[in-house]
């Protein structure tokens, strides 16, 4: 791989230890996927936040890290929400591990709020074609296809080098031979709301790595775009997905439909509502959860007008990222008066808090993917009305 | 007798040969406080792979594995040095944040040039390994 003066510099360690390493990472993945040279990055979203997943061994590793982030870097979901860890039932010993992991990253210049969204954050505005390192599945998802920006998805310490140096080896969804379709999927049915999980949750099965190109007969929302290609990088690992006439670099390019074409009907999307995630498909549902990847302004609009007035009797959780939550004090406050719980920084699958029900119902193709594996529980997807209507008692 | 590869991590390690025809997850296979192989199904159960220069073909499962690695070599039990046919992201970061050189690609077939228990030297910073000439 080429580097320039500046680069071979940081390499021999003219910059510090901490730059050395993060150079030499780059420079690793860079051979080893066969990049030409580095290129800059608009904006970093780092993984392996959550103490649930990375353990006492990346907190040590993040601890002894020294440097500072040299563009806008933030943070995957961690394992809690950073304020109210005690309402979810999150032990004393875990919330202490997490706090310490936050804290480390915020040592390096990195915005300490934790989501899977970072698409909403002022600062992090993207653009088309913009060159990103981004980590989480569903941001580099919707980064790559809804806006048309580039990224791999990056592991937790690339992602971090890559913030620290201010730039990523260019391989992978960064060139353009690397983003033409080479799957085709046929959708024969109109798709709203929740179809858009159990759309992406088959179509990542049938696609793998592949990057998919789809014929749709309904027009998709951005939040329905969003719910798809988190479903696709979690039964899949679709990292970048176009629609046809729909999405920016698909309406740009005028991409050929792939020789290889896949019909799905509406048979298949009701198929996944229909079966249980897990081992146990007879057990209730005892929580509900949406905000999977974390809600928008707009979904948790939709929730509150929905939940408006009503009484939960079981756990409903609302996932959504801190700097949402507080733009919008309103809307927390209607779905809050019902009883159920707008939780920030966190989501039902990083955090460990679901490992005391049994059965969780989720409007989210990717939770209902992930659930059963990350939590030990039974899932099932349903759309926003049906997840309500499971923790909402019968007499209201 | 000096063989050619690919450099991924860098720096200079010498120690006994493991081989290990299975991939290795590093999260899972192997016990961070020890450097033991726990994992019954792995065909080095049992064995540490602390200060061996471990060969195997390449890593897999969790990217978490990367910071197992990281702690393996902070408890001391961290192999010295690895060559693996072809690295991927987990180990490779994982090798470079916890600096044990890491060589892959070799010009010669790793399994059939060594077997376990030979000294050998690893060099990341030319990507290439020293069998001493008997």
């Amino acid at each position: 791989m080429y580097l320039t003066t500046d680069e071979e510099r940081i390499l021999e360690g003219e910059e510090g230890e901490t730059l050395r390493k993060a150079m030499e990472i780059l420079v690793a993945l860079g051979d080893i996927y066969g990049a030409d040279c580095l290129i800059p990055i608009k904006s970093a979203q780092i993984a392996g936040v959550s103490y649930k997943t990375i353990g006492d061994a990346g907190l040590e590793w993040i601890s002894d890290l020294k440097g500072h982030v040299k563009v806008p870097s933030v943070l995957n979901p961690a394992g809690m929400d950073m304020i109210r860890w005690n309402e979810m039932g999150i032990s004393r010993d875990f919330a202490k591990k997490q706090k310490q992991i936050v804290e480390a990253y915020g040592r390096l210049g990195i915005n300490t709020m934790c989501t899977c969204t970072p698409y909403y954050l002022k600062g992090f505005s993207v653009g088309y074609g913009d060159h990103l390192a981004w980590s989480e599945s569903s941001a580099v998802s919707y980064a790559n296809s809804v806006i048309g920006a580039r990224t791999n998805r990056e592991g937790g310490p690339s992602a971090l080098s890559a913030a620290l140096v201010g730039k990523t080896a260019n391989y992978g969804y960064h060139l353009d031979e690397k983003r033409i379709p080479n799957i085709g999927i046929r959708v024969e049915c109109n798709l709203k709301g929740a179809d858009y999980g159990a759309l992406g949750y088959v179509a990542g099965k049938i696609s793998g790595n592949m990057v998919p190109i789809f014929s749709l007969t309904s027009n998709p929302t951005n939040d329905e775009l969003k719910s798809l290609g988190a479903a696709m990088a979690a039964s899949g690992a679709v990292a970048l997905y176009h629609v046809e006439n729909v999405t920016p670099e698909a309406r740009k390019m005028k991409y050929d439909f792939p020789e290889e074409v896949v019909v799905i009907e509406r048979a298949d999307i009701e198929e996944v509502y229909a079966t249980v995630g897990g081992s146990d498909g007879n057990s209730e549902c005892d929580v509900a959860a949406a905000g999977c990847p974390h809600c928008s302004p707009k979904e948790l609009e939709s929730i509150a007008q929905m939940i408006k007035g009503k009484t939960v009797d079981k756990e409903f959780w609302v996932f959504t990222s801190r700097e949402v939550a507080t733009k919008y004090p309103d809307l927390v406050e209607t779905i809050e008066k019902s009883g159920a719980k707008v939780l920030c920084d966190t989501c039902m699958i990083v955090s460990p808090a679901a490992n005391n029900f049994h059965h969780m119902a989720v409007n989210s193709g990717k939770a209902y993917s992930y659930i059963p594996g990350m939590c030990r529980i039974n899932s099932t997807l349903c759309d926003l009305e049906h997840c309500i209507k499971k923790v909402v008692s019968d007499d209201n | 007798m000096i063989i050619k590869g690919r450099k991924i991590s860098r720096g200079i390690a010498e120690g006994k040969v493991l081989l290990s025809k299975d991939p290795i997850s590093f999260l899972g296979n192997v016990d961070p406080e020890s450097g033991k192989i726990i994992d019954p199904n792995h065909m080095l159960y049992g064995k540490s792979i602390s200060g061996k220069v471990l060969v195997f073909p390449y890593g897999k499962g969790s990217t978490v594995g990367s910071y197992v690695i990281y702690q393996l070599s902070k408890n001391k039990v961290a192999p010295a040095a690895m060559i693996n046919l072809d690295s991927e992201p987990i180990v490779a970061v994982g090798a470079i944040i916890s600096e044990i050189p890491l060589v892959d690609r070799l010009e010669k077939n790793p399994y059939s040039l060594l077997k376990d228990e030979d000294i050998i030297k690893v060099n990341g910073n030319l990507g290439l390994i020293e069998i001493e000439d008997k």
